[in-house]
C-alpha cells in the first residue's frame, strides 16, 4: 500500500499557510463590514424629509439638510462629465482609428501621467487657473468641475480605447468595402458597437469622481447656501459637506455628526448605484466580441 | 472611379479627434506650467514673505515630505502581505463558484469614497485602536517605534496608515489576482504531481511567477497612498515635524493633508508655498508610477 509520505512539518506548514491566507481575507472584510455597518446604522438618524429639502443656510445647531450639497454635486459632476466625455471619447477614437504608433504611445504615456495626478494637485491647478483670470481667492463650482474633469479624462480614454479595440476588424472592413467613408464607419458602426462598454466606463468614471473631496474643497470651497450657478460664488458638494460637518463641529456636536453620517450614507448609495448600473449595462449591452 | 465626395467629412472628423488629443496634451502641459510658475516664488520665500514658514521653504516642506512617505510606506507594509493573501485565497483556495463574489466584495472597498473612510477612521477605528496602542506602549515601549507617551485619542500616524492600507487593498489585490490567475497551469500541476503540498506549489510556482506583478501592484498602491488626502486629513491629528514614533500625539503631517487643512485660509505667498509642496507631491507620485510602469514593461517584454 502507498504510505502517506508527506512529513509532519510539511503538513503543518501547509495548514498554517492555508489559515493565514484565509485570515488575510477576513482581515480585509472586517473594515468593509465595519464601514458599511456604521454608515448604515448611524446614517439612518437624519434620513428625514427636512434633510433632503433644506440647505444649511441659517442653521447653527440641529436641523438643516443637504439639498444645497446635492444640487452642487449634481451640477459640478454634470459639468465635469460634459467636459471630459467628449475629450475622452474622441481621444480614444484618435488613438484607435487615426494615430500613428509613435503619437499613440506618446498620448498613452500622457494619459498614464494624468491618471497619476493626485486629486488635491488637480484641485490646486483648477484653483490656480481661475485665480489667475478672476483674481486670488476665487472659488467656483466650475473650477471644481475642471478639477474633476482632469481626474475623469484618463478613465474615459482608457475604457473607451479598450472597448473600441474590441470591435472586430471585419466590421470596419465590411463598412469600408461597402463604400462608407471612414467617419461614417466610425460614427455609425464602430462607436454604436462599443457603446455599452463606453457608457459603463463613463459611469465608473463618474462613480470615481463623485466621491472626490479634496479637489472640491480647494477649488469650489464650501458654503451653507443654495447655489445654482456654476460660474458665481462657492458651491457645496456632498463629500465636502461630510468633511465640513466633522471638521467645523458646532454645538450640539451630535447634530453635526448625525448630518455627516447621513450625508455619507447618501453618498455611498449614489456611488453604489452608479457602479451597479454601470456593471448591468456592461453585462447586457457590452461589446460582444466573442460571439 | 472611386467616389471621393465624402472626403470633407473625413477631414473634419479626423481633425476633431486630433483636436481632442491635442486638448489633452495641452491641459497636461498647462498643469505642469501652472504648477511650476506658481511654485517659483515659494522657493525664495522666507518667514517675512510667507507667514507659513519658520525659515526657508525646504525647512517647511521636507518634514511634510517625510510624513507623506512614512505614512504611505507604513500603509504599504500592512497592505501588501494581506493583499497577496487575499489574492491567493481567491485564486487558489476559495471554492471556484465563490471566487467571483469574493473578488467583487473586495472591489466594493474601492467604491467607498475617501471622506467616508476618514469619517470611519475618526469615529470608529481611532477609539478602537487606542487601548491597543496603550497596551503596546506599556509592554513593548522599549521598541523605538512604540515609545510613549501614548496618544489619548488614538489619532496617530499608525491609525492613518491603517486607514490608507484598507484603501489601497483593493487595487493591489485586483492586480496581483490577475497575475496569479495567469500562472502557467502546467507548472502548477507539475509541482503537485511531484508531491508538493498546495503551499509548496504556491511558493514554487505562483509566487516566483507573480513577483514582478506584485512589485508593480505595490508601486501603484504606494502612488495611491501618497496622494490620498481626506482620510489622512480627518484621521491624523498632526503636529508637524519629523518623528518616527507611531503611537504618540506628536505626528508628522503629510503634503496632501497639509494642503487640505491650510489652503482654505491661505493668502498670497502662502498659496505659492502650498502649490510648491503640491508640485513636490506630483513629482514623487510620478516617479513611483514611472517605476511601476517600467516593471510592467519588463514583465510584458520578457
Amino acid at each position: 500500500m502507498l504510505k502517506n509520505t508527506v512529513s509532519k512539518t510539511r503538513k503543518l506548514k501547509n495548514g498554517v499557510a492555508t489559515t493565514a491566507v484565509s485570515l488575510a481575507f477576513l482581515i480585509a472584510v472586517l473594515p468593509l463590514v465595519s464601514v458599511i455597518y456604521t454608515t448604515i446604522s448611524r446614517g439612518f438618524a437624519r434620513l428625514d424629509i427636512e434633510f433632503f429639502t433644506y440647505s444649511m443656510r441659517g442653521i447653527v445647531g440641529e436641523g438643516g439638510g443637504i439639498l444645497h450639497a446635492i444640487v452642487g454635486t449634481l451640477l459640478i459632476t454634470l459639468a465635469a462629465v460634459i467636459i471630459s466625455v467628449p475629450v475622452g471619447i474622441l481621444t480614444a477614437v484618435y488613438l484607435v482609428e487615426y494615430s500613428k504608433p509613435k503619437a499613440a504611445s506618446a498620448i498613452t504615456f500622457l494619459v498614464d501621467v494624468m491618471s497619476g495626478i493626485p486629486s488635491i494637485v488637480a484641485g490646486l491647478f483648477a484653483y490656480a487657473v481661475f485665480a489667475l483670470i478672476l483674481g486670488p481667492g476665487t472659488k467656483l463650482g466650475i473650477a471644481g468641475a475642471l478639477a474633476l474633469a482632469l481626474l475623469m479624462i484618463p478613465t474615459v480614454v482608457r475604457s473607451s480605447e479598450e472597448m473600441l479595440r474590441l470591435v472586430p476588424r471585419d466590421l470596419r472592413e465590411a463598412a469600408l468595402a461597402l463604400g462608407a467613408p471612414k467617419w461614417a464607419t466610425v460614427l455609425k458602426m464602430v462607436i454604436p458597437t462599443a457603446l455599452g462598454g463606453i457608457v459603463t466606463g463613463v459611469l465608473l468614471g463618474i462613480a470615481r469622481i463623485i466621491g472626490e473631496t479634496a479637489p472640491l474643497l480647494i477649488a469650489a470651497g464650501f458654503t451653507a447656501s443654495m447655489n445654482y450657478n456654476l460660474f458665481v460664488d462657492r458651491m457645496q458638494s456632498l463629500p465636502v459637506y461630510v468633511y465640513t460637518q466633522i471638521s467645523n463641529q458646532g454645538n450640539p456636536g451630535w447634530a453635526f455628526e448625525d448630518r455627516a453620517w447621513s450625508a455619507a450614507l447618501v453618498l455611498i448609495l449614489i456611488v453604489l448605484a452608479l457602479n451597479l448600473v454601470g456593471r448591468l449595462i456592461a453585462r447586457f449591452f457590452g461589446t460582444k466580441s466573442t460571439r | 472611379m472611386i467616389n471621393t465626395g465624402n472626403r470633407r467629412g473625413d477631414r473634419i472628423f479626423s481633425g476633431l479627434t486630433l483636436a481632442a488629443a491635442a486638448v489633452l496634451v495641452l491641459v497636461l502641459g498647462s498643469v505642469a506650467v501652472f504648477l511650476i510658475t506658481q511654485s517659483i516664488p515659494a522657493f525664495t520665500a522666507n518667514e517675512t514673505t510667507a507667514s507659513l514658514l519658520d525659515s526657508t521653504f525646504w525647512a517647511y516642506a521636507l518634514p511634510l515630505l517625510f510624513g507623506t512617505v512614512w505614512v504611505s510606506v507604513l500603509a504599504l507594509i500592512m497592505a501588501v502581505p494581506v493583499s497577496i493573501g487575499i489574492a491567493l485565497f481567491i485564486t487558489h483556495f476559495a471554492p471556484r463558484r465563490l471566487a467571483g463574489i469574493l473578488g467583487s466584495l473586495i472591489d466594493l472597498l474601492a467604491a467607498v469614497p475617501s471622506v467616508v473612510f476618514g469619517l470611519w477612521g475618526v469615529a470608529v477605528l481611532a477609539p478602537a485602536l487606542q487601548p491597543v496602542f496603550a497596551w503596546l506602549v506599556e509592554n513593548v515601549g522599549w521598541f523605538p517605534l512604540f515609545e510613549g507617551p501614548v496618544s489619548a485619542t488614538g489619532r496617530t500616524i499608525l491609525t492613518a496608515a491603517v486607514v490608507l492600507a484598507v484603501m489601497i487593498l483593493p487595487i493591489i489585490t485586483s492586480l496581483t489576482r490577475e497575475v496569479f490567475k495567469h500562472t502557467p497551469k502546467l507548472s502548477e500541476e507539475g509541482a503537485l504531481a511531484l508531491g508538493a503540498t498546495k503551499w509548496e506549489m504556491i511558493t514554487m510556482t505562483v509566487l516566483p511567477f507573480g513577483r514582478s506583478g506584485i512589485l508593480s501592484a505595490s508601486m501603484l498602491g504606494l502612488g495611491r497612498a501618497l496622494g490620498e488626502t481626506m482620510a489622512v486629513t480627518m484621521v491624523l491629528s498632526a503636529t508637524g515635524g519629523i518623528s518616527w514614533q507611531l503611537l504618540t500625539s506628536q505626528n508628522p503631517s503629510t503634503i496632501a493633508a497639509n494642503i487640505a487643512l491650510t489652503f482654505p485660509e491661505a493668502y498670497q505667498t502662502n498659496i505659492n508655498v502650498l502649490i510648491a509642496t503640491g508640485l513636490m507631491l506630483f513629482a514623487v507620485t510620478f516617479l513611483v508610477s514611472a517605476v511601476a510602469r517600467l516593471i510592467v514593461r519588463r514583465l510584458t517584454v520578457a
